[in-house]
């Protein structure tokens, strides 16, 4: 065991953990007041919720010993066997802590779906989704990327979670935002956000946590991290700035929202690149970020899905270019652990990439479908609208956001 | 006695009030309110959704007068309000039947 890189990594699951109240405040601010609780606390739940999954079932199902390449075994039910020596995926941290750290990615990966469905999904149906939804989509997928499964194995490069976090969570917000239907009034009636300071600061609290993030990812205060730390910066404000630049260009105006948005698309396209691409490399994956995010937006008008906090166009569409920027940009000369990309002589890369970012989006919209077809069917999604004009915060739980 | 209601552009608040003192009305009770005439709306854009939103602020002040005073405060007014762009407002001028000073119980006139 190692103290140095156990401390950081003890700071670094640390500051994933911030990420989902930051999330809370991020998604809270985007929406009407009278909604503002329930949706940050759709983010801040899965602290409860999903922790609780990981420790029992979840971290054996993700990390326990690979079965046929699709499922971890019940090695680790209920941290059986796991300790504070170092486990298999470290020989420099404890097990307890990888588990610990690998926690908060779960969390977080529930919480973004709820930007799909805010202002208008049933406390009780939300719960069942989420239990459902870490259970038969991101264990598997976290085990497949990383648990040794099939996806690993053929070579795919996720460094933090691109694949297994942001493209699983956003296509399962595209089922989501299908299946519960648009919001009353949308398309018809303006929702502006109701308070873009909390929202801001929410991009900033999720901008700090994705150090913990995306370096933390490298499992060791070393120089992989070093340079995760510094292509996370750097995509982010890249593509806080393009986003910016770009809506000015287009819309006439650059706005606090924009930029607090481009920022959170630049940190999610260099997720899965951090540890792989230098920090030129990262320029250039921040900036188109912002760019194509931005323009994405339009996609929810277009096909008529009702993606409240635009979870697909930040998420899928950062994350997806994010997977295939990896396979471009990717150096062996940055992390030796990695491979080549396009541009450094190895396209296969890029080919390995776009199949297996496939592979879990047809995954996670299948199995996200089908387990919010149930859940409608059984307990039902929506709120009546009564319920929904009313605003969720009262509605659901008794309380409001604001007594001014 | 006339009741003056000007609705004006808020930023013009404090040019009203003076010219008003200058002539030697002494007081005045205003109110921020939200409406649209011919200026219509805003835009307002969040992640390039456009919005109008029609009602935009406004600051109405209401001044209760003698009625030979009215035609000078009317346009003292005017003149402290106009930017020459629309949506600088309107003023209604309008009768007013009594006036009570509650801490004395003058009537008319003379509570003004």
């Amino acid at each position: 065991m190692d103290t140095g890189d156990t401390a950081f990594m003890l700071v670094a699951a640390a500051l994933v953990m911030f990420m989902t109240p930051g999330l809370a405040l991020f998604y809270g601010g985007l929406v009407r007041s009278r909604n503002v609780l329930s949706t940050i606390l759709q983010s801040f739940i899965c602290l409860g919720m999903v922790s609780l999954i990981w420790v029992t079932y979840g971290y054996t199902l993700a990390f326990g010993t690979d079965v046929g390449g699709l499922i971890g075994n019940f090695e680790y039910l209920f941290l059986n066997g796991v300790g504070t020596e170092p486990g298999p995926y470290s020989d420099t941290i404890p097990h307890l802590l990888f588990v610990a750290f690998q926690l908060m990615f779960a969390v977080i990966t529930a919480a973004l779906i709820t930007g799909a469905f805010a202002e208008r999904i049933k406390f009780s149906a939300f719960l069942l989704f989420t239990f459902f939804w870490t259970t038969f989509i991101y264990l598997p997928v976290c085990h497949w990327v990383w648990g040794g499964g099939w996806i690993e194995m053929h070579g795919t490069l996720d460094f933090a979670g691109g694949t297994v976090i942001h493209i699983n969570s956003a296509v399962a917000a595209l089922a989501a935002a299908i299946i519960i239907g648009p919001r009353k009034g949308w398309g018809k009636e303006a929702m502006p956000p109701h308070n873009i300071s909390m929202t801001v600061m929410g991009a900033g609290i999720l901008w700090l946590g994705w150090f913990g993030f995306n370096a933390g990812s490298a499992l060791a205060a070393d120089g992989i991290a070093v340079n995760a730390f510094m292509t996370t910066q750097i995509a982010a404000g890249a593509a806080a700035f393009s986003w910016l630049l770009y809506e000015w260009k287009s819309h006439g105006k650059p706005t606090a929202l924009g930029a607090a948005s481009g920022a959170v698309a630049g940190l999610v396209a260099i997720t899965p690149a951090a540890g792989f691409v230098s920090p030129m490399a990262a320029i250039a994956i921040g900036l188109v970020a912002g760019v194509i995010c931005c323009m994405a937006i339009r996609l929810k008008a277009r096909f008529g899905y009702d993606d409240a906090l635009d979870v697909v166009a930040i998420h899928g569409v950062g994350g997806l270019w994010g997977a295939l920027a990896t396979g471009l940009f990717a150096s062996l000369a940055i992390n030796p652990d990695g491979a080549n990309g396009l541009f450094y002589g190895n396209p296969g890369q890029l080919g390995i990439q776009l199949i297996d970012a496939l592979a879990v989006i047809a995954f996670s919209l299948i199995g996200s479908l089908i387990i919010l077809k149930l859940i409608d069917r059984f307990v039902g999604l929506r709120v009546s609208e009564e319920e929904e004009i009313q605003g969720l915060d009262l509605s659901q739980h008794s309380e409001v956001g604001y007594t001014l | 006695m006339k009741k003056i209601e000007a609705v004006i552009k808020p930023f013009k608040l404090d040019d009203v009030k003076e010219a008003l003192n200058e002539i030697g009305v002494q007081g005045m009770t205003i109110s921020e309110v939200k409406g649209y005439g011919r200026q219509k709306g805003h835009k307002e854009i969040y992640r390039g959704a456009e919005y109008v939103v029609d009602f935009i602020p406004k600051v109405k002040i209401e001044i209760v007068l003698p009625a030979d005073r009215i035609e000078e405060a009317v346009e003292v007014i005017r003149k402290a309000a106009v930017t020459d762009k629309i949506g600088d407002g309107k003023i209604f001028v309008t009768p007013v039947e009594s006036v009570v000073r509650v801490r004395t119980g003058e009537t008319g006139a003379d509570a003004i």
